[in-house]
């Protein structure tokens, strides 16, 4: 017995050592440090060309895109992180508008004001634009081949009966590029038609996934059969071997993908060279690889591009239908993440069933003039459709406060709790898509 | 009995160490987060208004019911698999009962989101069964549709803390007991059902009861199968947006915590005014007998139906990690090695830190929940429940809740000789574990010591041991078993932790396993490499497991074959 504790204490001290020591390596070398929202397909191939290309190493700290805004925020005060680097220009919004960012001037050239309708870089200099970005919907060959379903080619058709259950898409409260997406359809369409083909698409999904990579995973293995996501998922997924395809539909919009400094970066001038590095002719090639599959912000890269990938400083139809408006995105960015969970994520369940017995009415209604029924499946869509707020009070300032707040300033006087309009609008959207079911149950028996 | 007696100051100390440690990694981050809970949204007051919301919000009626429904179901489905693994191979002589006890054991060392992954391929709607038997038969099974899929996942994880504290319980039962009821006439299931089973009670609610709480708190496995109206995702998924300050997310997680701690008292309850203690540890437990050959027969197809249904999300791990596209369809297309070439470059620091972490931090919960166990069941130390119910505690606490609470609480506390914030330095991450997986060793603790009893210590004091003695020479041997038991449940599932180690990882070089598959499983070419390092971590938290139940298995054959008697052990002849 007496010699089984002594082992187990040797165990102990050993542990303990080895504990010591360990971590001592790892602080010697200085190393850029950069907060990312890509997987490692993305920030070990870029970080492993540009430690090639200068000698400097580079450590990949891996968070969501929101993990990442909440780390840099909190550990603000005592910094250890140099750069971020993610999609989403709202996140940089965000912390720019937090004074997490530096300013830093690019000395590469050859990189153009704009890409789609967007322009690559934040105006203000804070931070920098290295790829574009577009949203589009991709499919599993194999899946839409034994379902009998046909490609997809625009929003619309999503819309259609056929795909009921086969569509999978984000939430944009969980993914910042799929709030984009969101916010190009109503910018593109307007707020009441945007949110009603929202809608529309949304009662024939089969699922809303809680990380953007839900969709191409769910896609890839063959969970659903069609996903609305950011264009490098489709084209690495592909690139990749799967059995996808990803087309841009006309109604989208291209966004650069951004890399900014923190403020008091221990490391500035490392930070400095990766920018660089990302922008130059090299770094910009690297996009290319299979495993990346990214949209470079530098024309003359295309050259380089395997046949048949997008172009979008050619094929002016990409990303230029959209005239994308950040700062209306920025109104009302907490609104339309908390509207579509309220209609959309929370209550899929009565969506989807509202929905597939409006497709079931006008299936029965087809080819025949009943006044009644088709009156009541117009009016079972438009309860569908309806949504609780005006576009106007969505972006109105003092609204919008209360979704927000900075409990830091105890003088700002806001009226109402989110909970509060959230059960509100739930009770209407729930008693809406109640009722739009029993219409079009009604209608469909007429 | 003098209040300051030498062995009261130092019952007295440890209990105030273990209370500073306490309050200092757990009370105080949580309450940093906890507290945004009471203030009113607008004005930053004290308030219970957002309870009251919390309570008038139809979508969070239902996400707590579908809590609880999920938890109780996963307890049932878990018990029915438990159950047998656990009687089987401890009652009856079993060639390999400890390589089943370990494949039992296996699925908890394997993070739940990767078992959400596999079995998505396997059981999902369009994965391998269902495609099979569609195209055989028309119709589909809907295992994994909502609410089921998340039974199915958790109870298939999580039904290893029934059965470690249920074997542990079962091989500590006095054999004389087991006799007696024989020699009065009882026998099969009715020996099983009156004495058997109710002996082994405090490690079936201990294993139960952490069932309970797991998957009322878990997080991972409803998020990865998309279900969002379920409490816990409820709470990460407002805690985790961007902007939205909204108090919700906060208000979740007090309930979270509010009704765990409740359910553990429904289960303390459940124990309370029963003895379980035997005198004799009789000879190592349950007598263990041959079986007929039809009962073997039996026996044996029992158990592989329940291996094969355990281990399927490592079938579907290691069909993903040695395929090459896995699309729509039963297997993978084809198979290759380069998933674990590509994996194996980059793995080294994942494994290594992993071990590190997950051996320190169970050796500090095994330390603390020995301690901790023994002040609240042998002595009379004032405020002594409370440290069993704080520690306890923590098994309600949300991982991310405790990563926020930490990156809150310690990232201006700088250590002195690395120059670093505490918030990001690795020492946090094992702490974060410790904290996390306290719980486990302190039931497994409990439940030891409760099974050993008190007239031991008191011969031993008779001899004239003192108290530190007894501990040393009586208690802790006596319930090594369940140490051992709670270090498995402690190394092994704090090496798949994930919810906490995502918010204090804070470079790449001290990352851990968990942490590096889900990193992979983001991205189209990752999901093969990804499911390698799974297999990897499988592979090698398994076998540490298998290890220490050989030492298990080697200390009770040791303690039964010698006879020790009390005056041996305190070494008072």
């Amino acid at each position: 017995m007496q010699k089984y504790y002594a082992n187990l204490a040797i165990a102990g001290v050993v542990l303990g050592v080895a504990a010591v020591f360990a971590p001592m390596q790892a602080i010697a070398a200085e190393k850029l440090v950069i907060v990312t929202s890509y997987p490692p397909d993305t920030t070990v191939t870029v970080g492993k060309a540009f430690t090639k290309a200068t000698g400097i190493k580079v450590e990949m700290l891996k968070k969501k895109t929101t993990a990442g805004i909440k780390y840099l925020q909190a550990t603000a005060k005592n910094n250890t992180s140099d750069m971020f680097w993610a999609s989403a220009p709202d996140a940089f919004e965000v912390l720019k508008g937090d004074g997490l960012l530096q300013k830093y001037t690019v000395k590469v050239k050859g990189i153009p004001e704009k890409v789609g309708a967007f322009p690559i870089n934040d105006p203000e200099g804070y931070y920098k634009g290295f790829a574009a970005s577009g949203y589009g919907i991709m499919w599993n060959t194999r899946y839409l081949k034994a379902k009998k379903l046909p490609k997809p080619t625009s929003w619309k058709d999503l819309e259609k009966p056929v795909y009921h259950g086969h569509v999978g898409m984000s939430a944009p409260s969980r993914s910042g590029t799929t709030h984009l997406t969101v916010e190009t359809l109503l910018q593109g369409k307007g707020w009441k038609d945007g949110w009603a083909m929202m809608k529309n698409i949304a009662g024939n999904f089969k699922t809303v996934t809680a990380r953007s990579f839900g969709v191409p995973d769910g896609v890839n293995s063959g969970q659903f059969g069609v996903g609305i996501v950011i264009d490098f998922f489709g084209l690495s997924s592909q690139a990749s071997g799967f059995p996808v395809e990803f087309i841009y539909p006309k109604l989208t919009t291209l966004v650069p993908a951004n890399i900014a400094i923190v403020k008091n970066a221990p490391n500035k001038k490392l930070a400095g060279a990766f920018i660089e590095y990302l922008l130059s002719p090299a770094g910009q090639e690297v996009l290319l690889n299979p495993k990346i599959r990214r949209l470079p912000v530098n024309p003359a890269t295309y050259a380089k591009a395997p046949k048949g990938f997008p172009n979008p400083f050619k094929d002016k139809s990409i990303g230029s239908a959209v005239k994308f408006d950040l700062q209306l995105s920025k109104s009302r960015y907490n609104i339309i993440n908390s509207l579509f969970d309220v209609m959309i994520t929370y209550r899929l369940d009565d969506l989807r069933s509202a929905t597939k017995a409006i497709q079931m009415a006008e299936k029965k209604q087809m080819g025949k003039s009943n006044l009644a029924a088709s009156k009541m499946i117009a009016e079972a869509k438009a309860l569908v459709a309806q949504v609780p707020i005006t576009d106007a009070k969505a972006s109105e300032k003092s609204f919008n406060k209360i979704f927000k707040k900075k409990r830091k300033k105890a003088t700002t006087k806001v009226t109402g709790r989110q909970a509060e309009f959230e059960q509100a609008w739930d009770t209407q959207i729930k008693a809406n898509y109640a009722k739009a079911k029993t219409l079009a149950a009604k209608a469909a028996s007429m | 009995m003098k209040i300051f007696s030498r062995s009261n100051w130092g019952v007295t100390t440890l209990g105030l160490a273990i209370a500073i440690f306490l309050i200092a990694f757990l009370i105080i981050p949580v309450a940093t987060v906890v507290v945004v809970a009471f203030q009113d949204p607008n004005t930053g007051e004290l308030t219970l208004i957002n309870f009251v919301d919390f309570f008038n919000t139809s979508l969070f009626q239902e996400s707590f019911f579908n809590s609880f429904y999920v938890a109780s179901m996963s307890v049932v489905l878990a018990t029915i698999i438990a159950l047998p693994l656990a009687y089987f191979t401890t009652r009856f002589n079993f060639g390999g009962a400890a390589l089943i006890q370990t494949l039992g054991i296996i699925p908890l060392i394997m993070p739940p989101f990767v078992g959400a992954v596999a079995m998505l391929l396997l059981f999902g709607e369009n994965g391998s069964v269902n495609l099979l038997v569609s195209e055989w038969f028309g119709f589909t099974i809907p295992f994994m549709e909502g609410l089921n899929g998340v039974i199915l996942v958790e109870s298939i994880h999580y039904f290893p803390f029934i059965l470690i504290n249920l074997s542990a319980a079962l091989l500590n039962i006095d054999r004389s007991m087991e006799e007696s009821a024989q020699n009065l006439g009882a026998s099969g299931l009715r020996l099983f059902r009156r004495i058997v089973f109710p002996l082994a009670m405090p490690g079936y609610i201990a294993g139960a009861s952490l069932v309970f709480l797991k998957v009322f708190d878990d997080l991972a496995t409803p998020l990865l199968l998309n279900i969002n109206n379920m409490l816990a995702p409820q709470a990460y998924l407002r805690i985790s947006s961007i902007g939205i300050s909204d108090p919700m997310g906060y208000v979740i997680s007090v309930i979270l915590v509010a009704f765990s701690l409740f359910s553990l008292w429904v289960a303390f309850l459940a124990l309370k005014n029963k003895d379980y203690s035997m005198v004799q540890k009789g000879g190592g437990g349950l007598m263990k007998r041959d079986l007929r050959p039809w009962e073997k027969i039996g026996c044996y197809a029992v158990i592989i139906l329940i291996l094969g249904m355990v281990l399927s999300p490592h079938i579907g791990l290691g069909l993903l990690s040695f395929g090459t596209i896995w699309s729509y369809s039963a297997l993978p297309d084809a198979f290759t090695l380069e998933h674990y070439e590509r994996m194996f470059s980059i793995a080294g620091p994942f494994i290594s830190n992993t071990l590190l972490y997950a051996g320190l931090a169970a050796l500090i919960d095994v330390i603390l929940g020995t301690a901790i166990a023994y002040i609240v069941w042998r002595t009379g130390l004032a405020g002594r429940k409370w440290l069993d119910f704080i520690a306890m505690g923590a098994v309600a606490v949300p991982g991310v809740v405790l990563g926020i609470g930490y990156l809150r609480t310690f990232v201006e506390f700088n250590v002195p000789i690395v120059d670093k914030p505490l918030a990001s330095w690795w020492v946090i991450i094992v702490i974060a574990l410790a904290i996390r997986r306290l719980p486990y060793a302190l039931r497994a603790c409990t439940a030891a010591l409760q099974q050993v009893s008190v007239m031991l210590e008191e011969a031993a004091e008779n001899l004239g041991a003192t108290k530190a003695r007894t501990v040393r020479r009586v208690v802790v041997p006596l319930m090594t078993g369940g140490i051992l038991a709670g270090f498995v449940t402690s190394f092994a599932t704090a090496s798949v932790e994930l919810s906490a180690t995502i918010m204090l990882v804070s470079s790449e070089s001290d990352a851990p396993l968990a942490y590096g598959i889900y990193e992979f499983m983001q991205s189209a070419a990752g999901r093969g490499p990804g499911a390698a390092l799974g297999i990897v971590a499988v592979l090698i938290v398994g076998i540490a497991t298998y290890a220490s139940h050989r030492v298990i298995e080697h200390t009770e054959k040791k303690r039964s074959s010698g006879g020790i008697t009390v005056a041996e052990q305190t070494g008072a002849v």
